[in-house]
């Protein structure tokens, strides 16, 4: 009989425990699966006390009406509000429903990896993946330089969508960026909730491809709302106050790349790590040939659409075989490489290292960022800069 | 279940009914005063109801039924903070009738406090899961919070004052067998009360109009055909033919809240529209003429939707139309 209550109480311990460190979005997702489930009182009493913690959460409140509503008579949707209001307004939490649901049910299968992260350098402690189509925000950790999936979250992106490429054009950029700042809450008016973190856009890509705009953040949401549509923001990243402190975390300012796609590929991880080789290779290739003073073979690794500022490849190699012929040895070393494909791309990766320099001239060490696109069967550089 | 002060009668479960105690234990005094009462109060002469209704208490304070019905008159006469008092203290004293509660929820409703409203009902019905009237409440209450929790997701502005409370106010505890057949008159909380007149004036024109031709043949006994009437009136409501269903109420149908026609048959159509399914079926029908072309008819009904069953007491008043069709002139349930 004892052992019994013991039993109990561990058990109603363990509840509590899981309770208290279930997000809104799990405790949401228990009410669609009790009303899934045919319990509809059941999945009343969970909306109700979710709402109760989370009085803001407004997609509570509205699977909540539909349960109250249910009572009176058969829905005919889901968000089955009765008032005549913008349908707008109303789609927009539907699709956050979408949204989370879609995220809290189709989990990504352990056994893969995303594509577009290669390799993350020894001092990224952690990778910020963001899915549009999903509306979801990954955090990975660094495991001996390869991705675990630790966290996710879901965000709320621009409201013209992605690839952002003008001042005001209400998107979310796609592509490879850095956490570049951190703001905290006392420097920020309440819109932009618990905090915010600008990134790097524009890229040296973007600004390639001549895109403009600025300003593109992760931040919070005002103190009045849980949560914001998945289609909301003027081009930033938004997550819940209680998730972007989840996610400030993880954050090493300078360091930690967020990187925008529209859908992440999950893929096998020999895949992935043969991939990472290739280009590894290719890059080793590239600093010896530096090294050996071999100019015409240095030069082989750069694409006949080089570019850095506003030297192009034939200024490029003018220059570099100058510099080269004038010294009698040359040694190059790299050290924390980090290598990210770069969404939409077909094989287009960014590659940042430590450069250490050394000849009998200049020495120095520098951060260095490439752009290497695969043409026909060798990788290429198309872009090199201080990284 | 002994009910404290009512002398004899004792409740039995499932059953809507505290056999109006008045009648059957009290005095003849303490009766006619309440039924004095009721009279006025159907009459809208609220004040003089409530004399009657205090003349009562003051010879037996805890009467229930004097105290439910000095609750009604004075949500009527919107004196609702004594009435909520009244109330509270039946559900406290009998906690087994359902009425106060759901006399209560729809004083609260018409405050605009649902959560409040919802729990009274929902212990209504905990009492008497079969009543009807605390169900149709209910599904009001809660279209009205599942409306605020919309408000709330679309942060649409809260001054949504302009839905009127259309809840259901209870009128009386008991449905006596006795043969005054009011059962609990579904009414609104403000309602017209001239409606209520209504009805006996247009009933006195029939005679009038019968009276044009004179000397009538001896009627054949009509219990059949009104019988008749009565189970193609429950076949059209379980078949959900909703337009067949409403040709079976006269054009001067009492309507239960003396709202206008129109609103009526608004409401039933949502009402039966919103069911996936029903059923009705009617068991001990008993009916009497009242002359030539009234009747009254009273059975048991049990309706049964995918949403609810209900089993209770129904009464139809029929009246033959000049084209010899039984019609429903009025509806009581309880």
């Amino acid at each position: 009989m004892t052992r019994l209550a013991l039993f109990f109480a561990a058990i109603a311990c363990a509840l509590s425990a899981l309770a208290a460190t279930a997000t809104p979005e799990d405790r949401l997702s228990s009410v669609f699966q009790a009303i899934e489930a045919n319990r509809r009182d059941e999945a009343l009493k969970r909306v109700d006390a979710l709402i109760r913690d989370h009085p803001n959460f407004r997609l509570a409140h509205l699977v909540r009406g539909d349960l109250l509503l249910a009572r009176a008579r058969p829905l005919e949707t889901f968000g089955n509000v009765t008032k005549n209001v913008p349908p707008e307004k109303i789609d927009g939490l539907r699709a956050e429903a979408l949204a989370r649901l879609r995220a809290q049910r189709q989990r990504p299968s352990e056994d893969r990896l995303p594509r577009l992260v290669l390799q993350m350098s020894a001092e990224q402690k952690h990778a910020f993946l963001v899915d549009s189509r999903r509306s979801r925000l990954y955090v990975f950790a660094n495991d001996a330089g390869r991705p675990r999936l630790v966290a996710d979250y879901y965000v709320t992106l621009g409201k013209n969508g992605v690839e952002k490429t003008r001042e005001g054009d209400q998107k979310t950029p796609l592509g490879v960026y850095y956490v570049t700042g951190n703001l905290p809450r006392a420097k920020l008016t309440d819109f932009y909730g618990s905090g915010a973190f600008p990134i790097s856009y524009p890229n040296e890509w973007d600004r390639r491809l001549g895109r403009n705009g600025h300003g593109i953040w992760l931040h919070g949401v005002p103190s009045d709302v849980y949560s914001r549509p998945p289609r909301a923001s003027d081009g930033c990243i938004v997550l819940a106050n209680s998730d972007l402190d989840s996610v400030a975390r993880y954050v090493q300012v300078g360091q930690t790349p967020v990187i925008i796609a529209d859908e992440i590929e999950w893929a096998d991880p020999a895949a992935v790590e043969a991939d990472r080789r290739s280009l590894a290779a290719a890059l080793e290739q590239w600093r010896a040939d530096w090294q050996s003073r071999d100019t015409a073979k240095y030069l082989e690794h750069y694409s006949a659409q080089f570019r850095s500022g506003n030297q192009n490849f034939a200024a490029w190699a003018a220059h570099k075989r100058k510099v080269n012929a004038a010294k009698s040895w040359i040694k190059v070393g790299l050290a924390r490489v980090a290598m990210f494909r770069y969404p939409r791309g077909r094989d287009f990766v960014v590659v940042t290292f430590d450069q250490d320099y050394r000849s009998d001239g200049l020495s120095n060490v520098m951060r260095k960022r490439q752009y290497w696109l695969k043409e026909g069967a060798r990788w290429k550089i198309v872009y090199e800069g201080a990284g | 279940m002994q009910i404290p002060d009512a002398p004899r009668p004792t409740l039995r479960r499932g059953l809507i009914a505290l056999i109006a105690c008045a009648v059957l234990g009290a005095g003849a005094a303490l009766a006619d005063e309440i039924e004095d009462a009721n009279a006025l109060l159907k009459a809208g002469q609220h004040r003089q109801a409530l004399e009657h209704v205090n003349k009562a208490l003051a010879a037996k304070p805890r009467d229930p039924q004097a105290r439910f019905l000095k609750g009604v008159i004075l949500t009527e006469q919107g004196g609702t903070k004594e009435a909520i008092e009244i109330f509270s203290k039946l559900t406290q004293d009998f906690p087994e009738l359902p009425e106060p509660y759901n006399n209560l929820a729809v004083i609260y409703a018409s405050q605009g406090q649902y959560e409040k409203a919802r729990t009274a009902l929902e212990q209504s019905i905990r009492t008497h899961p079969s009543y009807a009237t605390a169900y149709e409440n209910l599904g009001d209450v809660y279209a009205k919070l599942a409306s605020q929790a919309y408000d709330k997701a679309l942060q649409l502005d809260k001054s949504n004052t302009g839905a009127q409370n259309k809840l259901s106010l209870v009128r009386e505890i008991a449905r006596g067998p006795a043969p005054v057949a009011a059962a609990a008159v579904k009414e609104p909380a403000k309602p017209a009360v001239t409606a209520a007149q209504k009805p006996p004036a247009a009933v006195a024109q029939k005679p009038a109009s019968v009276q044009e031709k004179p000397a009538p043949a001896p009627a054949p006994d009509p219990t059949a055909e009104i019988l008749k009437t009565v189970n193609g009136w429950a076949q059209a409501w379980s078949k959900k033919d909703i337009n067949a269903y409403l040709a079976y109420y006269a054009k001067d149908f009492k309507t239960p809240g003396g709202e206008p026609r129109a609103a009526w048959e608004k409401t039933r159509r949502a009402r039966i529209e919103g069911a996936k399914s029903i059923s009705v079926g009617i068991s001990s029908a008993k009916v009497t003429l009242n002359g030539t072309h009234q009747a009254t008819v009273s059975f048991r009904q049990a309706y049964r939707s995918d949403r609810f069953k209900a089993n209770s007491s129904k009464t139809l008043v029929l009246e033959k139309s000049p084209d010899g069709r039984w019609q429903i002139q009025q509806e009581k349930s309880g």
